[in-house]
């Protein structure tokens, strides 16, 4: 195993573009598990998915179309005004349907379909870093605004119109986070391992922790410990990360049964 | 000296795809408690849900006071199977007065909310209610699954409620109305 590899200026863009989603996709999955809609990841990975391979036909550019397709699918979500991952399911089977006819019709698409189901960090380039750094920024900044909002409507659902105030903008605040980070993730991740750091973390954290604070620490904590031991491994071992980072970020999940210990 | 009204519901017909109470009439000024009482399935709920905007009217008024703030506990709040939530972080969000919290339910503050019993539960939800900044609290069956010594501190709670807020209370049980409330709006089909 070459660990010195991973070190090598080469990779290093990767590396930090990975560490940004690393941090990002385990805390608002813990906000996307408050409101019990967890699997908005895999549905929005597998649309956001749909729609890269769909560019090839559109001739748009890959991570355009995407975000399109997966904020047609947000919106859509939004007017169903149906809490839960019903919606979600849906979107998962819709968008793995699409990507397979259509990577099953074009040279193009089959090649953009495996990158997307393996990811592809190791050729990411600055400009993609740069432009999760600023969605992470902005995701950030907005959190104290969300917070307040969505732990009120988890427990108090009536709130919001009760007092004559729109819940849409915090809901849609979140689900465009979600969309966004969720299509750049999936272009660098790889679905499923955008997905994994997405479920697993947070919900091995509700399992441990006593308090929502600490829940949304070791969530972020445990995804960042995950993906730097993928990350080596995979760079050591020469595989693909995607697949690398799924699996250690599953090892986590026998931490579950320790119960509350935190 | 005329008391100032919170809310005033006049001749309300509410519902959901169709109607289902009303229609009925009631004041709530500031400062007191107003029980709604009436047989199972009359539409005591739905007239609460009327109020926060959930349930269609099909027909009246309702006349908020202007920057009125509302807080509601829904009947049967489902205590969720895993979530780590204290109770004192959700009173940090709602702007709940901790001053206020008696001493039984400040041992239970610290705990994650999927931990308590479903007495506790539900009488978390009530006091995060009561203890927050709403003028008009709208409390939902506020005395199902609490022992007696729960409902005696409901009922200390809602009788140090101060002059200018109010309580709109929906239960089945007519002595537990009686002893907290000062008016009384029956409902009837």
């Amino acid at each position: 195993m070459n660990l010195a590899l991973a070190f090598d200026p080469m990779f290093r863009v990767p590396m930090m573009l990975g560490l940004v989603f690393a941090v990002l996709l385990p805390l608002f999955g813990a906000w996307l598990r408050l409101r019990n809609e967890w699997l908005a990841a895999l549905g929005y990975t597998h649309i956001a998915a749909a729609g890269a391979l769909a560019s090839g036909f559109l001739h748009w550019p890959v991570l355009l179309t995407a975000l399109v397709a997966a904020g047609i699918a947000a919106v859509i979500k939004g007017l169903s005004r149906r809490p839960g991952n019903d919606m979600y399911a849906a979107m998962t089977v819709a968008g793995w349907a699409f990507a397979m006819l259509i990577a099953a019709n074009s040279h193009h698409g089959e090649v953009l379909g495996q990158t997307l189901l393996r990811g592809q960090l190791y050729f990411a380039e600055a400009s993609q870093l740069w432009l999760a750094l600023g969605v992470g920024v902005g995701a950030l900044a907005l959190l104290p605004w969300l917070k307040r909002r969505l732990l009120v409507q988890r427990f108090f659902p009536d709130q919001q119109s009760a007092n004559q105030k729109p819940s849409w903008t915090h809901e849609t605040a979140l689900g465009l986070i979600a969309v966004v980070l969720l299509v750049l993730a999936t272009t660098a991740l790889g679905a499923m391992a955008a997905f994994a750091l997405v479920f697993v973390p947070p919900w091995v954290a509700f399992r441990l922790c006593s308090s929502w604070r600490r829940a949304v620490g070791f969530a972020t904590i445990a995804g960042v410990i995950a993906y730097v031991v993928a990350f080596l491994l995979a760079i050591g071992l020469d595989q693909p990360l995607g697949p690398m980072l799924a699996a250690i970020v599953l090892l986590l999940a026998p931490l579950r049964l320790l119960g509350r210990v935190l | 000296m005329q008391q100032q009204s919170l809310i005033t519901v006049e001749n309300l017909v509410a519902g959901y795809t169709g109607p289902v109470v009303g229609p009925v009439s009631f004041v709530i000024h500031a400062g007191e408690v107003v029980g709604l009482n009436g047989a199972n399935g009359i539409g005591k709920s739905t007239i609460l849900a009327a109020i926060t905007g959930t349930a269609k009217c099909f027909g009246g008024t309702i006349t908020r006071a202007p920057g009125l703030r509302i807080a509601h506990h829904r009947q049967l709040a489902i205590r969720p199977d895993e979530l780590p939530v204290q109770g004192a972080e959700l009173a940090e969000v709602v702007g709940a007065d901790m001053g206020a919290c008696p001493e039984w339910l400040q041992a239970q503050l610290e705990r994650p909310v999927d931990e308590l019993s479903g007495g506790q539960y539900q009488f978390l939800q009530t006091w995060l209610c009561l203890a927050g900044p709403a003028d008009l609290i709208l409390l939902d069956e506020p005395s199902n699954n609490l022992d007696h010594q729960g409902i005696e501190l409901l009922t200390g709670l809602l009788h140090n409620l101060g002059p200018e807020r109010s309580v709109v209370l929906v239960s089945h049980e007519t002595d537990f109305l009686a002893a907290n409330c000062a008016r009384i709006v029956e409902v009837e089909q």
